[in-house]
C-alpha cells in the first residue's frame, strides 16, 4: 500500500500505480485488486486495464467523481488481500513444435547452442504468468521465459504470422491470437483459438492466469483442430490457490 | 430498406461510443472521434444515446436511400447535398426513397457524422456496433465502407414529434488555432519543470500523422528528467504521450490499450472534439486545469445536451402561429 499511488489520467480515468517493477507479487496484487473491485461493484466504472504494475480505471464522471473513486479505491487498497483472493488458473496450451509448424525452431536452438529437443523441453518445463493482455486482442505478455532460450527477433519481420503461432521474441514467449505481422521466431503452432470473436467468451485467459505449453504431435494437432473447428474443444485448466 | 454506398469517401466507418469493457483483453475501444457531434446527431432524432452512426473523414461518402427515413448530419461542413440541392446540417432531415445524399470534402473540420432514425442494421459484437479496424471486428464486416456496400435499417420510418423544431445551432469548426485544456498526469513527474512549461506555453502544429489512433504534433522539445520509457500501462482517450523525441502524441479512439511511453497529461473530454476536427498544419496550445474543473466542464456539457433536447421538443414559432390562427378562426364559428 505504501508505494501505491493514485494518479489522475484525465477526467474519466484514474491510474493506480503499484511500484515500478515487473514482479509476480506486484502483479498478483493487481489481479487481487481487480477481483475485489468486481466484488465491491463500483457503480460508474466502465473499463479496467490491468498492466504489469498498474491498473487504469475508466469511469463515467456523470456517475462518480474523481474524489469519490479515489476514496473507494483507497478503501479497497487498504483491504488485506486474502489468501486465495485470486484462484490460480493454469491453462494447458497444446503445441505442435518444429517443422512447418515452427519454422524458426532451428534458429532458436542454434542461438542457444542446444538441440531442438532441449529447446522444447525447456519451453514446456514451466508455467508462464500472464502479466497483462494488450497490443492485440488476447495477446498475452508472459513472464518467466528461461534465459537459455532467449532469442533476438527476426531481422526481417514476417508480413503475416498465422493465428496460433507460438514464438519467442527476445526475452518473451507468447501466442499470436490472430493473423498479424510480426518479428518473433516461430517455434510451434497451437490448434487452440486463444481468441475467437464468434465465441461467447472471445478470449480464454486473463491477466494473473498462467499458461503451460504441452507438446503434441501432428496427429494430435489434427485431432484437436477438428474439435476446435466444431466448437467442441475445451482447454485443460488446472485450478488451485496461488 | 437501407442505404446503398455509391461512393465510400476516404474513411467512412460505423461507430458508436466504443467497445468498452474489453480493454483488459487487448481490445481497443474504437468508437467515434468527436463524441459531441455524435451525441448531437442522435439527439436530434431522439435516438438512444449510443446508437450507431456513420463517421466520415476529410472526404465524405455519397449514399442512396432505398426507403424513407429521417437523418441528422453534424460535425465538420462537408457541403452536403440531397439530389444536388444544398442540405441543412444540425437538423432533422426527411429522406425519401431514391434520394441521393452527397458529401464533398471538409470545408471546415475534418470529421462528419450521420445519424439515422431507422437505426443501421449492424450486428452488436461484444456490446458495440463500432468498427475496430485493427482487429477487424464490429461495424460493417469489420472494415471501412467501400463503394457498392449496402447497409439495411433495423426498423421502418419512425414518427418524430415536433419535426419542425428539430434544428440546433451549428457548431463551428473553422478555427485554425485551438487551446486544449488538459489535466496533468499520470506521469508528469517524469518531465522537467522546463518540459512542462514548454508544453503549456508553446504552440504545436498538427502533422499529417493524424488518424483514428492518434495525432502527432510538431513543436518545441519537451524535456524529460530521465527518458520517457515506462513499464507499459493503460492509455486513456486523449492521453498525451511524449516519447524520447520530445514531441507530443495525443492518443485517440483507436489507441492501443497499453503503451510504454510516459504520458504528461490528458486532454479534457470536452476538448477532444476540438482536436479531432483539426487538419494538418493547424495550431494547438495547451492549458492546464484541475481534474475537478475538467469534470465540471463535462457536466456542463451534459446540461447543454439536456437544454438542446428540450429545445427540440418545444413547438416552433411557425406551428404556434398556426395554432393561434386556428384558435381565432374556431372562435368565429363558435
Amino acid at each position: 500500500m505504501q508505494d501505491t499511488k493514485i494518479l489522475t489520467a484525465g477526467d474519466s480515468s484514474v491510474l493506480i500505480q503499484f511500484g515500478n517493477t515487473i514482479d509476480p507479487e506486484i502483479n498478483y496484487r493487481i489481479s487481487a485488486t481487480v477481483q475485489m473491485m468486481r466484488e465491491q461493484h463500483i457503480v460508474g466504472v466502465t473499463d479496467i486495464i490491468p498492466a504489469f504494475c498498474s491498473l487504469l480505471i475508466n469511469y463515467d464522471p456523470r456517475v462518480i467523481t474523481f474524489a469519490e473513486i479515489k476514496e473507494r479505491m483507497e478503501g479497497i487498497l487498504k483491504m488485506e488481500i486474502k489468501a486465495g483472493a485470486k484462484r490460480k488458473k493454469v491453462y494447458e496450451i497444446p503445441v505442435c513444435y518444429g517443422g512447418e509448424y515452427g519454422p524458426d525452431i532451428q534458429n532458436i536452438a542454434d542461438h542457444a547452442g542446444l538441440s531442438v529437443e532441449e529447446v522444447i523441453d525447456i519451453h514446456t518445463s514451466r508455467d508462464y504468468l500472464i502479466y497483462m493482455l494488450g497490443f492485440l486482442p488476447g495477446f498475452t505478455y508472459l513472464g518467466g521465459l528461461d534465459e537459455r532460450i532467449h532469442t533476438p527477433r527476426l531481422a526481417n519481420p514476417r508480413i503475416k504470422i498465422a493465428a496460433g503461432s507460438v514464438g519467442i521474441g527476445g526475452s518473451q514467449t507468447g501466442i499470436y491470437p490472430m493473423d498479424s505481422p510480426g518479428g518473433w521466431q516461430l517455434m510451434g503452432l497451437t490448434p487452440v483459438k486463444t481468441y475467437d470473436p464468434e465465441r461467447e467468451i472471445p478470449i480464454l485467459v486473463e491477466a494473473g492466469d498462467y499458461i503451460r505449453f504441452v507438446r503434441i504431435d501432428e496427429d494430435e494437432f489434427k485431432r484437436i483442430k477438428e474439435l476446435v473447428d466444431r466448437g467442441e474443444y475445451q482447454c485443460v485448466v488446472h485450478e488451485g490457490e496461488v | 430498406m437501407g442505404i446503398r454506398v455509391l461512393k465510400a469517401g476516404m474513411l467512412t466507418t460505423v461507430q458508436d461510443l466504443g467497445r468498452n469493457g474489453y480493454q483488459s483483453q487487448g481490445f481497443s475501444v474504437a468508437g467515434v472521434m468527436d463524441v459531441r457531434s455524435f451525441k448531437i446527431a442522435n439527439l436530434l432524432l431522439d435516438n438512444p444515446e449510443n446508437e450507431a452512426v456513420l463517421e466520415f473523414t476529410l472526404i465524405g461518402p455519397t449514399l442512396q436511400f432505398t426507403s424513407d427515413t429521417i437523418i441528422a448530419i453534424t460535425g465538420g461542413d462537408f457541403q452536403p447535398t440531397v439530389n444536388g440541392e444544398p442540405a441543412p446540417m444540425y437538423t432533422a432531415l426527411y429522406m425519401k426513397r431514391g434520394d441521393i445524399l452527397k458529401f464533398g470534402s471538409a470545408r471546415t473540420g475534418s470529421r462528419g457524422y450521420i445519424a439515422f432514425s431507422s437505426y443501421l442494421d449492424i450486428p452488436v459484437v461484444m456490446g458495440s456496433r463500432c468498427t475496430n479496424l485493427k482487429s477487424k471486428i464490429g461495424g460493417y464486416k469489420g472494415r471501412k465502407l467501400k463503394d457498392e456496400d449496402y447497409i439495411g435499417f433495423r426498423i421502418k420510418r419512425r414518427y418524430l414529434p415536433y419535426f419542425l423544431s428539430r434544428k440546433l445551432d451549428l457548431d463551428e469548426f473553422d478555427e485554425e488555432e485551438v487551446t486544449l485544456r488538459v489535466v496533468m498526469g499520470p506521469q508528469d513527474d517524469m518531465f522537467t519543470k522546463q518540459g512542462i512549461h514548454t508544453l503549456l506555453s508553446e504552440t504545436y502544429t498538427v502533422t499529417s500523422d493524424f488518424d483514428r489512433m492518434g495525432c502527432r504534433l510538431e513543436g518545441p522539445f519537451i524535456a524529460s528528467k530521465n527518458g520517457s520509457d515506462i513499464i507499459s500501462d493503460g492509455i486513456a482517450f486523449g492521453s498525451i504521450q511524449v516519447p524520447a523525441h520530445g514531441k507530443p502524441i495525443v492518443l485517440l479512439a483507436d489507441r492501443q490499450t497499453t503503451g510504454g511511453y510516459a504520458k504528461i497529461a490528458t486532454v479534457a473530454s470536452v476538448d477532444i472534439p476540438k482536436l479531432v476536427q483539426r487538419k494538418t498544419d493547424h495550431k494547438i496550445r495547451f492549458q492546464a486545469i484541475t481534474v475537478e474543473e475538467a469534470q465540471k466542464l463535462y457536466l456542463e456539457e451534459e446540461e447543454q445536451y439536456v437544454a438542446m433536447r428540450s429545445q427540440i421538443h418545444t413547438p416552433c414559432k411557425e406551428v404556434l402561429d398556426c395554432r393561434l390562427v386556428a384558435k381565432r378562426i374556431s372562435k368565429l364559428f363558435a
